[in-house]
């Protein structure tokens, strides 16, 4: 039959075609084995340098950009592919988050998570290291992505542009194997735990202020709720939130870049470490959980504290606990109420108080009216810059206690004042300047009424908005 | 009798503890500030104090006693409310014995030793 034939005839030109090639591999074979052997060469196979097949578990240029870290016992081949195959997600993209998103792109993380819903502002760039001046106004997490992708485009960048919430945080957090948090308020502090809790995702934690900061590894090994032999989480150190007025923000306090840039770092090493272990497999030497402190202007830097393990009636991580997914995104949890909100301060009646531009118009009709203006803020705010004439005399120091020689008089207060010249008081906002009129009524320089005393509403920041928008508002 | 006047540097009940206490022995310890609380206690991070060794009912010095001694004697500002909380430390703040946090050492009822290192630390949040 003709298709059989014709089959045939193909059969015999591939077997014809596999002959030749099969001479060409014998020719080529005769040519190695005449080549001289290397003395000391073992027997066996030759590596055929025509032939580049990748065999290495890295990519070749992968070994050139780890090869300071492959050589450590730290790290190794072994801990370079668990990093490759790691997601991290680092939530803030601001002091902490900067650094610690560079050092785990650099290191070679496979997927870098990064959440924050705000935007690049001038006052980030001193110690948010990965936005910059051309990035004002960009989203942080495209500015933070673009810089991780740039420095090392093998890894994957994945952004978030919104803040972590009750009802995103398990679609977000569950598709990570650690967590960051690298946020600066508790109502996010207690969120993060409790999804981290939930999931079972080890976390590293970390704050600064001021010249101060602090460390620990949460849920670390990230057991299941009611497993006493996991890591105790941010509910198990810090049960009860601190009351709001207690808590002091970045803006409101100050943080010295290379402090949270020290943290930020630190976060980095714990995840590179954790990583390189294996997340989640059993530590050789469980050692027990420690909080590191840093301080740059204590006696000691860093100082390693021991801490408890989980506590028993933890309300997250317990075997008692009610936390559940449901419940979270179901919104039963109220973050921001459980943390509280400051109360603004409203001591003062109305007539107590003088918009900024009626005290400047005061002045203004009478240059030479005798009186006092006291600026109540802390120095440094008031030597940035402060009204003409204020005298400075901070808020701190109206908080001594009172001697047994009650409301001595003032140093401040000069003795030629006439008994019912008038004194004012101006803070950063208008919340101390009430706490201070209040304190000098009851320190009773009002003479019973014969002399006013007040404050200026809204502080140096109405004056700015008021009065003279060249102040410099801190 | 005389009162040594080293033994009271405060005021009031603290005076009146002063005296009472006279005749009982003194412990030293190490008492540190971090986190924003050295604001409370004269700008001042480390402090060296000499302590009763006993309370007035002549019990050992717990870390409960020392806070209310702090309060009492040490603590310039009056703004307690950042220290103490009905009567208990304020939440957000820690406290570490030699290093270690309290909850391991027996938290308020940790009787303090001669040369003791305790640290109060409130916990920050910016980031
Ligand atoms: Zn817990």
């Amino acid at each position: 039959m003709e298709s059989a034939s014709s089959k045939a005839e193909a059969l015999r030109l591939q077997i014809l075609k596999a002959e030749s090639e099969l001479e060409a591999l014998r020719s080529q074979l005769e040519e190695f084995e005449a080549q001289p052997v290397p003395q000391n060469a073992s027997p066996g196979p030759v590596f055929n340098a025509q032939s580049r097949d990748w065999k290495w578990p890295l990519k070749e240029d992968e070994y050139a950009r780890y090869g300071r870290q492959l050589i450590l016992p730290t790290v190794g081949i072994q801990g370079q592919l668990r990093l490759k195959s790691t997601s991290v997600l680092i939530v803030g993209a601001g002091g902490l988050g900067c650094p610690a998103a560079a050092y785990l792109a650099g290191a070679g993380v496979g997927t870098l998570g990064i959440v924050d819903g705000d935007a690049v502002e001038e006052s980030n760039l001193h110690r948010q290291i990965a936005h910059s001046t051309a990035k004002l106004g960009q989203r942080k997490v495209d500015s933070l992505g673009h810089y991780c992708e740039t420095l090392n485009p093998e890894v994957c960048i994945v952004t978030h542009a919104t803040h972590l919430t009750p009802d995103n945080a398990e679609g977000i957090v569950s598709k990570f194997d650690l967590v960051l948090d690298c946020t600066d308020h508790p109502t996010s502090r207690y969120l993060i735990s409790d999804i981290c809790v939930l999931l079972q995702k080890p976390l590293v934690s970390a704050s600064a202020l001021r010249t101060d900061g602090q460390l620990i590894v949460l849920n670390n090994p990230a057991e299941p709720q009611g497993s006493l032999g996991g890591g105790p989480c941010y509910r198990c150190v810090f049960p009860k939130p601190p009351p709001p007025e207690s808590v002091v923000s970045c803006g409101e306090g100050g943080i010295l870049g290379p402090v949270v840039g020290v943290m930020g770092v630190l976060q980095a090493l714990e995840a590179i470490k954790l990583i390189s272990a294996g997340v989640g497999a059993q530590p050789k030497n469980p050692h027990a959980p420690a909080l590191l402190l840093f301080s740059a202007s204590g006696p000691t830097t860093f100082r390693s504290m021991r801490m408890r393990g989980r506590r028993t009636n933890c309300f997250a991580c317990s075997a008692s606990s009610t936390l559940s997914l449901a419940a979270l995104k179901s919104g039963l949890l109220d973050y921001v109420q459980f943390c509280g909100v400051a109360a603004p301060v409203s001591v003062l009646r109305p007539e107590e108080r003088i918009a900024a531009a009626a005290y400047n118009k005061l002045l203004g009709q009478n240059p030479e009216l005798p009186h006092i203006l006291l600026d109540v803020r802390e120095k440094e705010h008031y030597d940035i810059a402060s009204i003409p004439g204020a005298v400075n005399v901070p808020f701190s120091s109206f908080q001594l206690r009172k001697t047994d020689s009650e409301h001595p008089k003032p140093d401040w207060l000069p003795g030629d004042l006439p008994y019912d010249a008038p004194i004012y008081v101006v803070c950063r906002v208008g919340n101390d300047s009430q706490l201070v009129t209040r304190i000098l009524k009851e320190m009773g320089l009002d003479g019973g009424g014969k002399r006013f005393i007040g404050d200026i509403r809204g502080g140096m920041r109405a004056w700015k908005q008021e009065v003279d928008d060249t102040t410099p508002f801190t | 009798m005389s009162v040594d006047s080293q033994m009271s540097t405060g005021t009031g009940p603290a005076a009146q503890d002063a005296v009472a206490l006279h005749e009982q022995p003194k412990i030293s310890i190490v008492v540190e500030f971090s986190g924003g609380l050295e604001m409370l206690f004269s700008d001042q991070r480390r402090h060296s104090l000499s302590i009763p060794a006993v309370d007035k009912d002549g019990r050992p010095a717990t870390v409960a006693f020392l806070i209310d001694y702090l309060c009492r004697n040490t603590m310039k500002d009056s703004r307690q409310e950042l220290f103490v909380l009905e009567d208990h430390l304020r939440p957000g703040i820690l406290v570490l014995i030699n290093d270690a946090d309290w909850e391991l050492e027996g938290e308020e009822s940790y009787e303090i030793q001669n040369g003791d290192n305790i640290l109060f630390v409130s916990t920050l949040h910016g980031g």
